[in-house]
């Protein structure tokens, strides 16, 4: 039996019958990049993004520096200055390095007021050193990926 | 002037990686050849280290997490636990049984991932090209599931120490049932095409064998020991997460050499999908996140806390001085210890058993290093 078995190859075409069963086109998993783009999930960590609110465009942030103190990598940097009037402090300047980020979301969790988000955009690349550097604006808009037609 | 050259000598030394693809990263060995026989093996390691355990003790305990998913990046989540219950004893917090449970459905679907991984590129190693496909495509459903879970897919940061960070998605257990029900025929699959085919038998049958005295002399855990018929498991040893509450076998094998160490990892995802099929119809109601502060501030103390991942038992060691920051952290790596059985497991082989031997030990060359 076991002679039999070796000399008609049985093993071998065991396997070749797995093979041949996953070769119906149903099971074609590939992705056609950039056409077709990746749906991620809806807590995707990627890209950061400052949140404004949408009635007057000010925003949410109120530069309490959590964040900063949160992220293990340091790389957020958060300045403020004191409103004269309404004595309290305002947002100057966000910049964040995504260089460095590994997103991990602790600057998010630490937010209190939900203004800094991880969100689902994940092409995030840059030319340069300096462009992978983000500042309040870049934050604020997000990136812009070019889209291509394919 | 002596009349022998070096071209006399049959002795050759030869140097394999660090960019070899078969040394899964940047593993150098160092192989003594005569001929095509392999005399010793000498490992030159630390291509890829990044100094975790320092990093670890210029962190705070909560800063410190995203950092232990990059030493085993192919069990993130395992690490992630590891770590995280290493801080929990110290601070003496009890994890709600919510929290445990869904940390025991992640962590069994990261051993399936990593054992997937393994898998495909150990076949691809031994020159069988088409499980690793396969696997890969298994594999991308476990990470669809991660990234559902906490939005990362590999690095995942899906733990936080006293419990969990997020709540489980809109059809988790669903989910979770699904890949249950799908994957189980896939093990099948691969045991089709690999279990009885000639070479693969042929290519592992008898290399590399390792005995059980061998296994616990080296430190060696794992499949690797349970192939060698050592009824090891830390989930049974030493419960943690809940683990006791599972019903699931510990697969051995006799042999101690390749082809058992591939059988043993085989069983061990049918195991893990028992674990998590009966894990998630009894995922508890309640509160995800004990009682922690804000800043995590230890009592002087220290904790070691080993679990079982994927790869073999792993160990976190936390020394705390009463501040925010760990005042030594050191890491029981189990690709590390395996490694060291390379030598004796190679002697007397051929350089194609090498390929199958640093295979066969599921290595990642970012935990040997840290």
């Amino acid at each position: 039996m076991n002679l039999l078995k070796k000399v008609f190859l049985v093993d071998l075409f065991q396997g070749l019958w797995v093979t041949f069963r996953n070769q119906n086109p149903k099971y074609i998993y590939t992705e056609q990049y950039p056409a077709e783009r990746p749906k991620v999930a809806e807590r995707y960590r990627g890209a950061p993004r400052l949140n404004i609110n949408p009635d007057n465009g000010e925003t949410l942030c109120i530069a309490c520096n959590l964040c900063a103190l949160a992220c293990p990598e340091t790389l957020i940097v958060v300045t403020s200055e004191r409103n004269e009037t309404t004595k309290r402090k305002e947002l100057t300047t966000f910049t964040y390095d995504t260089s460095r980020c590994m997103f991990c979301g602790l600057c998010e969790d630490a937010c209190p007021v939900d203004a800094l988000e991880l969100t689902q955009d994940f092409e995030m690349a840059t030319y340069t050193r300096e462009g992978q550097i983000w500042d309040r604006q870049t934050l604020e808009e997000g990136p812009k990926p070019t889209q291509y037609k394919c | 002037m002596s009349d022998t050259t070096f071209l006399d000598s049959t002795e050759l030394v030869l140097n394999m990686g660090p960019q070899h693809p078969s040394t899964h990263g940047v593993l150098r060995v160092i192989l003594k050849l005569d001929g095509e026989k392999v005399l010793g093996t000498d490992c030159v390691i630390g291509y890829l280290h990044r100094g975790v355990e320092k990093i670890g003790e210029n962190r705070t305990y909560a800063q410190f997490n995203p950092y232990v998913d990059r030493m085993d990046y192919v069990a993130a989540i395992s690490n992630g636990l590891g770590y995280c219950l290493a801080v929990e004893k110290l601070l003496n917090v009890e994890v709600p049984a919510r929290a445990q449970c869904v940390r025991v459905i992640l962590t069994e679907l990261n051993r399936i991932a990593s054992h997937l991984l393994w898998l495909g590129t150990h076949a691809l190693d031994i020159g069988a090209i088409t499980p690793v496909f396969y696997c890969l495509r298994e594999r991308e459903e476990a990470l669809k599931i991660f990234e559902k879970y906490c939005g990362a897919r590999l690095t995942t940061h899906a733990f936080r120490i006293g419990g969990l960070q997020y709540e489980t998605y809109d059809g988790f257990e669903q989910d979770i049932r699904d890949f249950n029900k799908w994957f189980l025929p896939k093990v099948d699959e691969y045991e089709e095409l690999l279990t009885n085919n000639r070479i693969w038998v042929g290519r592992l049958k008898g290399v590399g064998v390792l005995n059980a005295d061998e296994c616990k002399e080296y430190g060696v855990t794992g499949p690797v020991l349970r192939a060698a018929g050592v009824k090891w498991d830390i989930r049974k040893a030493l419960p943690y997460s809940g683990y006791e509450k599972y019903e699931f076998e510990i697969p051995t094998r006799e042999n101690g050499d390749t082809y058992d160490r591939y059988i043993v990892r085989m069983q061990e995802m049918r195991q893990s999908v028992r674990i998590m099929a009966q894990a998630v119809e009894a995922i508890p109601e309640g509160p995800i996140m004990g009682k922690v502060g804000k800043v995590i501030k230890p009592p002087v103390g220290e904790a070691y806390v080993s679990i079982e991942a994927p790869k073999g038992e792993l160990g976190y060691y936390v020394v705390s001085d009463g501040s925010t920051q760990p005042y030594r952290m050191r890491v029981r790596p189990p690709s590390f210890v395996n490694l060291q059985a390379l030598d004796r497991m190679v002697a007397g082989g051929l350089i194609a058993d090498v390929v199958a031997i640093i295979g066969t030990l599921d290595i990642v060359l970012g935990e040997v290093d840290r």
